[in-house]
């Protein structure tokens, strides 16, 4: 199968394993392409894409944008934080005023869950979830089932343990969607604060002591507390949660095996990472980064090469 | 679908010969010469031609594989998009002689974008095609092979195929699909 069964890429929910399986062979072959002499390629080339954020972003956008100029896409930016959403403008009305721009994809942050799914039933133009609120992070949840294929050979079988603020965090729940479609077992760990209550229903093994969760783990996928996005305190301090689930070398030295450990960014060092442990050789956490950037190649070269009229 | 055979076991073995001895003719020992096979069909010819130049002229020859498929002049235009293969160059083409190579030279966009494609690699000293067959009068970019296997007369309609061990086969042969 050479193309995707979706026209967005809204979640992880909407594919399919073979979906899954394509765009990680894809993006192998744009890693390839990252790291020749001249890495860029000339497929989008009369393709606009603009990436319209409403929430903050560091690797996520630059990582689109990096990915964008290699298939020398046409790239605009918008942020909503210098734009007219300060003057009250609509979600709706900013999205068709940049697509009578002729923009033909659209890559966008937005805080409230469904947004993307809203503007999908409105608008022509191909849209990515660049991350939904405390839905869905598609890309985030493709390039780490990239990173870890890439260091474990399979997904298959494999057990990850997702660590830290699970209630708030959208990696979370994409990840969990796409490791269990391509046959892995999840667990999620944190404080039973941070867990959503009936999650178990979903298929996953839950695990209040970090400690029990490393030792089961092939691979521990940490999470940075959501502080943004907390209106009740959901613990004591942040003291009392590195204490009881931050992870340090030593941690991970006594364990009898060498797991992976990765890190969506960005670190909250000291908190849920200790820097001995996020700069350790346990950790692929730059390594996700740099599989980043052509898994959202695969992402954009996939959504357009489908037949225009 | 009629199939007829164009080249067998044997006569491929010895069209691949000559075709290394045309080679040898124009590059002597391959000191600056490499050799570059298309995915997904130009590397089986490529890794035979490899292997037989090794023998002869008792050196290593160095060989690599080349994806177009980001290259390709029909993006967005195909029913079905075509998946890319693996592109494996573990050499510099700078300043080298490439040989590219593949089974079947027919509307020459293929190897237009491959010529696109090395462009992210190098700037090669010279680039000379080579093709198991060259299918006459369907050519629609001013494209040509410097060395050819075999000529074949054929129309849009009809499909040339190449059979190699390494997909399965049971020997190496060439076809003509109606």
């Amino acid at each position: 199968m050479s193309s995707l069964s979706v026209k967005h890429l809204l979640g992880i929910k909407n594919l399919t394993p073979q979906d899954i399986n394509l765009i990680l062979e894809t993006a192998t072959n744009f890693k390839e392409v990252l790291n020749r002499p001249i890495k860029k390629v000339p497929s989008l080339r009369d393709i606009t894409i603009a990436n319209v954020f409403f929430e903050n972003s560091t690797r996520t956008r630059l990582s689109f944008e990096l990915a964008q100029k290699r298939l020398s896409a046409d790239v605009i930016n918008f942020s909503s934080s210098s734009s007219s959403v300060k003057k009250g403008e609509t979600l709706l009305d900013t999205v068709n005023n940049i697509l009578a721009m002729k923009v033909d994809m659209i890559v966008m942050r937005h805080q409230s869950p469904g947004a993307p799914h809203f503007l999908s039933k409105h608008i022509k133009a191909n849209i990515i979830n660049a991350g939904d609120g405390t839905h869905e992070h598609p890309t985030q949840a493709l390039l780490d089932a990239f990173s870890i294929k890439e260091k474990l050979g399979e997904l298959e079988g494999k057990k990850i343990a997702i660590i830290g603020d699970i209630l708030h965090s959208r990696v979370a729940l994409s990840n969990i969607f796409l490791l269990q479609k391509m046959g892995a077992q999840v667990m999620v760990c944190g404080p039973s604060t941070l867990i959503p209550k009936y999650i178990s229903e979903i298929g996953v093994i839950v695990e209040t002591d970090v400690k029990k969760a490393l030792k089961w783990c092939d691979v521990a996928n940490v999470l940075r507390i959501q502080l943004e996005r907390q209106q009740i305190k959901y613990f004591p301090s942040l003291r009392e949660y590195s204490l009881y689930f931050g992870i340090n070398k030593k941690m991970l030295d006594e364990l009898d095996k060498q797991i992976l450990l990765m890190h969506p960014g960005p670190i909250n060092r000291g908190v849920e990472l200790s820097s001995d442990a996020a700069d350790s050789n346990h950790s692929i956490i730059l390594d996700q980064v740099e599989n980043g950037v052509a898994i959202r190649m695969a992402v954009l070269y996939l959504l357009a090469s489908v037949k225009q009229n | 679908m009629s199939k007829r055979l164009i080249l067998n076991t044997n006569l491929l073995d010895i069209t691949l010969n000559r075709l290394c001895q045309q080679l040898i003719e124009n590059h002597n020992d391959f000191s600056n010469s490499v050799i570059i096979g298309m995915q997904p069909r130009g590397y089986f010819p490529a890794k035979r031609i490899q292997e037989k130049l090794e023998f002869l002229l008792n050196k290593t020859i160095l060989i690599g594989r080349l994806d177009t498929t980001f290259y390709r002049d029909d993006f967005r235009r195909r029913e079905t998009p075509i998946k890319a293969n693996t592109t494996d160059i573990p050499f510099i083409i700078e300043g080298k002689k490439v040989i590219l190579i593949d089974d079947v030279l027919f509307t020459g966009r293929t190897v237009r974008s491959a010529l696109d494609a090395m462009t992210a690699f190098g700037r090669p000293d010279k680039v000379e095609l080579l093709v198991l067959i060259d299918r006459k009068y369907t050519r629609e970019l001013p494209i040509e092979a410097d060395y050819v296997g075999k000529y074949v007369d054929s129309v849009f309609s009809q499909r040339v195929l190449a059979e190699w061990k390494e997909q399965g086969c049971q020997e190496d042969a060439i076809w003509l699909e109606t």
